[in-house]
């Protein structure tokens, strides 16, 4: 099941592959995303930060309040180039 | 504290304290300590452009990103990773925009070619044909090193964190020095907020926190630091091979191996501070000069935009060097937004200076150079 089960669906990263990290001591989500880009795709990790957290927790001796959410960078959603650039002729 | 005691403390776990740990391991150094007060490549090096360029204007810089490239190429298999570094070779295409600049450009081509660099200046058509979606207006010619590219921040400070603790070396992250303690002239101790470490040797590898840890010591160091912010497209399939960039019109672009493209430039207006907050400023003027020269990009999705220090001295070139004050504090610093394509030769420089052996390189990149007005030119920085 583990292999199967994929944790970010962004970059294709297994609930296998977060756990190995997990053991192999990236125990913070900054590290775990920064080493494997969990989180960095479209969706902003707005799946798979909470689940990545509850298996830091599950691995180790942190509890959800130990764990910290990575900083939130703008914008809130993707947005063209073009449209931040003021094109509107070729959208 | 898990440690008391410690023959050296390097203070940053950057890119560039994580290639010092490792290269004075390699030596045969015991008892190293690194202290990060956040996690490893937490800072600057985890928030930079990732380029690495050997078309410089001066022979050091030519040599240190050169040999640096050629450790890079080698990375994976030096340090042992099975993560790998995410290396492209993708080259860089400089832009020219006045005859000025590409009168530079031949110079330093010049240079690069004495030292087997194989850049080449092109007319527009030829950049053309490297970039054919690039918009050309006001372009003169360009310069461009096939070999240039970029690697992964991340990946390349933890595969020399992984291959240093393998040889011994005590990483505390979340750590962080609140004092360096010294008496007549030498180095006692480091206090951290998890306690202290008695050693007689410290390493200011602290990035755009650099002028802070220097003042630990009670020394003053002529460096600042100066948000630089960056952002980041949705991933699409492979189309732009080299990082464009351009010094007059001030950009650079990338494609990484993800797909995504990476860009940025600098706010010539950028205040001295540790602010690393994003700006809607930055989007706006970023994608305006991205989508004039690389139309295509109109049509890609921002993700993500964010920002890091630039550690900067009075003539944009590191300090490496050991204080005249302080035996046995050591600073590489000031790196001016160009460490990390660097850092794989500033470890072998540093851990040279530290045991004491000669340099592999011949440089000077002396604290007092600044006092005695010995600035180094180097044309061609951003």
């Amino acid at each position: 099941m583990e292999d199967n089960t994929i944790i970010c669906r962004c970059e294709d990263i297994t609930l296998k592959k977060l756990r190995e990290l997990i053991k192999e001591g990236y125990t913070t989500l900054d590290e775990i995303k920064r080493i494997t880009r969990l989180g960095m795709g479209p969706c902003r990790g707005n799946i798979c930060l909470e689940l990545a957290a509850r298996e830091i927790c599950k691995l180790t001796d942190k509890s959800m309040e130990d764990i910290k959410m990575p900083t939130n960078r703008p914008p809130l959603s993707g947005i063209k180039l073009g449209e931040l650039a003021g094109d509107n002729d070729d959208k | 504290m898990m440690i008391n005691n410690a023959d050296i403390a390097i203070i940053g776990g950057g890119v560039i304290g994580a290639s010092i740990a490792y290269n004075l391991a390699k030596k045969g150094m015991k008892d190293i300590v690194v202290l990060d007060k956040n996690y490893i490549a937490s800072g600057s090096t985890g928030s930079c452009g990732a380029g690495i360029r050997q078309q410089w204007g001066t022979e050091m810089n030519c040599l240190l990103s050169k040999k640096s490239m050629k450790i890079f190429e080698n990375m994976n298999e030096i340090l042992k990773t099975k993560k790998d570094i995410e290396l492209k070779q993708g080259g860089y295409l400089l832009l020219a925009y006045s005859k000025e600049e590409l009168n530079q450009f031949k110079e330093n081509i010049k240079l690069q070619h004495s030292l087997d660099i194989p850049s080449k200046l092109l007319t527009v058509k030829e950049a053309k044909e490297i970039v054919p979606q690039l918009n050309t207006k006001g372009v003169k010619g360009a310069a461009f090193c096939p070999t240039d590219g970029h690697a992964n921040p991340f990946r390349v400070t933890d595969a020399y964190v992984e291959a240093a603790k393998r040889k011994g070396v005590k990483f505390f992250t979340y750590t962080k020095a609140q004092d360096i303690v010294t008496k007549d002239g030498k180095i006692k101790k480091v206090k951290t907020d998890r306690g202290e470490i008695n050693t007689n040797k410290v390493v200011n590898a602290a990035g755009g926190f650099s002028k802070e840890v220097s003042k630990m010591a009670g020394i003053d160091i002529p460096t600042k630091s100066e948000r630089h912010e960056i952002l980041v497209t949705e991933q699409v399939n492979p189309i732009l091979q080299p990082m464009v960039m351009s010094f007059s019109y001030n950009i650079y672009c990338q494609q990484t191996p993800d797909g995504s493209f990476i860009m940025g430039y600098g706010d010539p207006n950028e205040p001295e501070s540790y602010n690393i907050n994003s700006s809607w400023q930055f989007l706006e003027e970023m994608s305006k000069k991205a989508t004039n020269l690389l139309p295509f990009l109109k049509k890609l999705r921002v993700v993500r935009q964010w920002a890091g220090l630039y550690n900067i001295t009075p003539d944009a070139q590191p300090i490496l060097d050991e204080s005249n004050k302080i035996d046995g504090f050591f600073m590489a610093v000031g790196f001016s937004g160009h460490g990390f394509m660097i850092a794989p030769m500033t470890g072998i420089l540093m851990s040279e200076m530290i045991i004491g052996e000669e340099l592999s390189i011949d440089i000077k990149l002396d604290l007092e150079r600044f006092e005695k007005g010995r600035l180094i030119l180097e044309p061609s920085v951003v």
